[in-house]
């Protein structure tokens, strides 16, 4: 239930012994340098105030000018900026692609693309947009906000958080570049074998797509342990558990599926790469393998995915929600259980994408039932999320709007879902365009359209301007006539027996009409986003100034300055309540006594979030960049000679002992 | 609670601050749990784990299409396999040892018991190539190869990784580096390295005992 806070309440910091653990760093009976009091020489933020001490820290946490400096950056809003405009951009390669497709299907027979390079274009469009897009997205505004939101000044690890952009960088260069060389994957954005084994894709199409997979996993799991890390560790003291942000939540859930799930994917697509590049057998039923382990492994995956692209949405969702419904969360807890049901429950849904594989009828039947149930989870989140906003006064800005059009079009994603998960039924439509009809209205509808409302909210934080409101109001319209207009025809189109992947059509077959129609929101709907990049772009240019807290919103990430200063905050703040800032209106309770000349910051209790260490966090370096580099010459080179492997790793090796040797000027060594 | 003013502080400068706790005694650095490194490495142990546990069902499941198994070859032998395994098992007592005195900040116990683990890596590393020539069948004969090979490659991969990890934590601590936060990541290293004896035990009993039991 929601709380009333009562004024008293609000101000209260509780007592040091609950907010600071005052333990000694050394085991018992050692005299640790942990223990060490502090060097008297070193200017410490209890001694300096005000415009000096943000100007000293901004020398101390900020980033070297130039190329090498550009490159050596640890600061995590510099590579999450960075991650979410690569994301977006690659959104947009992927929204191209699917704008030629439409184009193509418009009519029968049409032939703008022929069939070899349509199957490219169909498996660029959905790699693009699940791997490249759709689990990045998630992850780079994890790595921007969530150090922000739990009151901390760096992610954890952060070198490890800028190699893993590189990687995904390269890895998303390596699959595109591919692709306008005409070696683009064309067997489908899952890659089923036998289709994308040694026998039916000779040349290098499918081991691009498979060590495409390679790269975005890599990067992806470990940004996820950094999320993991930064949410445990390094909370602002008085941060408990219930007070951690909704969307803070949101990604460490999601950081722990993507833990779990990834190395599915990681080993199908590797055991592929064996079984093309070495001669393996395991997905080879002639020599005692199995075609359907890979089937197995790869959904043991992709349906995780699905949440790990929903569950960084619902944490948009929750926030936008709060701010613009102007009260507290309805149903916090709830909100939070169901965060972590949904995150269970993902694993135990595989099979319900192998149905028409002939599975035993009892396995079909219990993953109907799993299948079901997790509307449940889902279900609860949209009622709280609705009750917060029936019990709020709640204000109608651009971000909401995007959200309420979320709350319709995942719905109505949801109930072609429930219907999917009958086998009967999914029977009859599998690889028609009613699945392609689905899951476009759950991964739209649950993932891009918070995502733009996301943009609207925190783009203010990101650049210090507002986008436009007017063209925002413009966008939100466009955006969901044009998604509707080109979506909805292709449930019909699909249940008339309109398969998917296919180039073209008979004009006797009947589809036409739909297919136009189709055609023609999807241009609708790529004008929507044609429409935002010129506000986003406008707006960062002339956009009024934001301030530091425009939408009176009550979370963390809005006491530091906009765009924020490399330090974050000049003091750790101190946590009393959910909304921090809506507790303390008048002057921010905070932690003082760490180091301005050093990159300090606080560790605490994983439960009760009591500070308990001051801690270094490491300098920029370029070493992450260079290993970057020596792991895609590594990766690219196996796919052409196992050799890579003799002589990839020296590189590697030297690249990463010149990440971890400590640098002789750090304060360590003193 | 609600917000009444919904008014945007467009031109609002920060709030001010209020000092209510004092950082400046707390330690720079503690061990095992209260460090970040840790969870680190705790996670990329679960993401590995998940690895070999989705590698291990892989071979059952491929041992359950077959029904006969292993396939056209006899089981892998038993002698390298099994001084690996108990010098594996026997190395986790200079393990426990560096963690120990790493945690007490011994510089020169740390610097033995860290050498110490090298050599056993290194001895480890030479008895696995070894382990290798005795499996009876290659990668590239038959599904049950390939994932036997799977398996065994993936397991010396980890080794391979800890072995350069630990003898570049040597070197370190043999250095003027070797002191103050350093020794929690001796403390680290040892927890990996009881992962990466951790994940043997399984897959020794999956490639050379099952196929003898089944
Ligand atoms: C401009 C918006 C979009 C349009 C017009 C569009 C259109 C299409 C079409 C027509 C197909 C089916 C091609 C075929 O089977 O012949 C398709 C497939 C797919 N789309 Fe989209 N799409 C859009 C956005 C997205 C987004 C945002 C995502 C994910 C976040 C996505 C994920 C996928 C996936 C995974 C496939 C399956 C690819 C395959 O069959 O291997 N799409 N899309
Ligand atoms: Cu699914």
């Amino acid at each position: 239930m929601t709380q009333a806070i009562t004024a008293h309440e609000r101000d209260a910091v509780p007592e040091v012994t609950r907010l600071a653990t005052g333990e000694r760093g050394g085991a018992p009976g050692i005299t640790s340098e942990a223990d060490r009091p502090p060097d008297p020489q070193e200017l410490r933020d209890d001694q300096v105030d005000g415009p000096e001490l943000t100007a000293r820290l901004a020398k101390t946490w900020g980033t070297e000018k130039g190329l090498i400096g550009a490159l050596s950056t640890v600061d995590h809003k510099v590579i999450g900026r960075r991650f979410i405009v690569t994301a977006i951009i690659f959104l947009f390669l992927g929204g191209l692609s699917a704008v030629v497709m439409r184009l193509q299907l418009a009519q029968p027979e049409n032939n703008l693309v022929g069939p070899d390079l349509y199957n490219q274009l169909f498996t660029m469009h959905g790699v693009t947009m699940m791997f490249l897009f759709g689990v990045p997205i998630g992850e780079a505004f994890a790595v921007y906000l969530v150090p922000l939101m739990v009151g901390t000044r760096n992610i954890g690890f952060p070198r490890l958080n800028a190699f893993s952009y590189y990687v995904y960088l390269f890895g998303g260069l390596m699959i595109w570049v591919a692709f306008m060389r005409n070696i683009g994957p064309d067997v489908g954005w899952f890659a089923y074998v036998p289709l994308s084994g040694p026998e039916f894709s000779p040349g290098k199409r499918a081991d691009v797509w498979a060590q495409m997979i390679t790269f975005t996993e890599v990067s992806g799991i470990a940004i996820a342990i950094s999320t993991v890390v930064t949410a445990f560790k390094l909370r602002a003291p008085g941060m408990t558990l219930d007070r951690i942000p909704l969307f803070v939540w949101a990604e460490l859930v999601n950081s722990f599926v993507i833990i779990f799930a990834l190395p599915a994917v990681v080993t199908a697509s590797a055991f592929l790469l064996m079984d093309r590049l070495i001669g393996t057998h395991i997905f080879n039923p002639a020599e005692g393998g199995d075609a359907l382990l890979y089937q197995h492994l790869f959904w043991f995956f992709g349906h995780p995915e699905v949440y790990i692209i929903f569950l960084p949405a619902t944490g948009w969702v929750s926030a936008i929600v709060v701010t613009f419904a102007r009260r507290q969360v309805f149903g916090y807890i709830p909100l939070v259980l169901s965060l972590i049901a949904t995150g269970f429950l993902s694993f135990g849904l595989w099979v319900h994408h192998m149905f028409t594989t002939g599975l035993p009828q009892l396995g079909a039947s219990f993953f109907t039932a799993s299948s079901m149930l997790i509307a449940i989870p889902n279900g609860i989140q949209i009622f709280c999320w609705i009750a917060t906003l029936w019990d709020g006064r709640p204000v109608f800005r651009a971000p909401l709007l995007f959200v309420i059009g979320f709350f319709f079009i995942f719905v109505a994603g949801g109930l072609s879902g429930i219907m999917l998960a009958s086998v009967p039924l999914d029977t009859q439509v599998h690889d028609t365009f009613f699945v392609v009809a689905h899951f476009h209205y759950v991964l739209i509808g649950g993932n891009v359209f918070p995502l733009i409302g996301a943009i609207y909210y925190w783009f203010p934080k990101f650049t210090g301007r507002m986008m436009s409101e007017r063209l925002g109001k413009w966008h939100f319209g466009l955006a969901f006539i044009g998604f509707n207009v080109a979506f909805f025809p292709m449930h019909i189109t699909g249940l008339m027996g309109m398969p998917r992947r296919v180039y073209t059509y008979m004009p006797e077959m009947g589809w036409a009409n739909l297919n136009m129609i189709s055609t023609i929101g999807a241009v609708l709907f790529f004008g929507s986003f044609l429409l935002f990049l010129h506000n986003i772009v406008a707006s960062a240019r002339r956009g009024a100034l934001a301030g530091p807290n425009p939408w009176n919103a009550g979370t963390l990430e809005w006491a530091a300055a906009s765009p924020p200063m490399p330090q974050n905050f000049d003091r750790i703040p101190v946590v009393t309540n959910r909304e921090p800032l809506w507790a303390h209106r008048d002057t921010l309770p905070v932690v003082a006594g760490l180091s301005v000349e050093n990159r300090e910051q606080i560790v605490s209790t994983v439960t009760a979030g009591r500070a308990d260490l001051r801690e270094t966090t490491p300098e920029p370096s370029i070493w992450p960049f260079l290993t970057a580099i020596a792991t895609t010459i590594l990766f690219i080179g196996s796919m052409f000679t196992p050799w890579a492997f003799v002589w990839g790793t020296p590189p590697l090796a030297l690249a990463l002992i010149g990440w971890f040797w400590p640098k002789p000027s750090t304060e360590d060594e003193k | 609670m609600t917000i009444d003013s919904v008014q945007p502080r467009r031109e609002g400068a920060l709030p001010p601050h209020r000092v209510v706790l004092n950082a400046r005694s707390m330690p720079a650095y503690a061990y095992g749990h209260r460090s970040p490194i840790w969870w680190g490495t705790v996670g990329f142990a679960a993401a590995e784990g998940m690895g070999f546990a989705l590698a291990i069902g892989a071979y059952f499941y491929l041992v359950f299409i077959n029904g006969n198994w292993p396939l056209s070859a006899p089981p892998p032998d038993l002698f390298w396999s099994g001084l690996f395994t108990i010098v594996m098992l026997a190395s986790a007592w200079p393990n426990s040892l560096a963690k120990r005195n790493g945690e007490r900040e011994d510089l020169v116990r740390s610097r033995r018991d860290l050498v110490i683990m090298s050599l056993v890596g290194l001895v480890l590393l030479g008895i696995r190539v070894m382990e290798f020539t005795g499996l009876h069948v290659r990668w590239d004969q038959n599904a049950y190869g390939s994932i036997l090979w799977v398996l065994l490659g993936l397991h010396t991969l980890h080794l391979v990784t800890d072995l350069g990890d630990t003898i570049v934590l040597t070197v370190l601590m043999f250095t003027r580096h070797g002191h103050g936060k350093r020794f929690s990541d001796v403390g680290d290293n040892a927890f990996y390295w009881y992962f990466v004896i951790a994940s043997w035990v399984p897959i020794y009993l999956i490639i050379y005992w099952f196929p003898r039991w089944w």
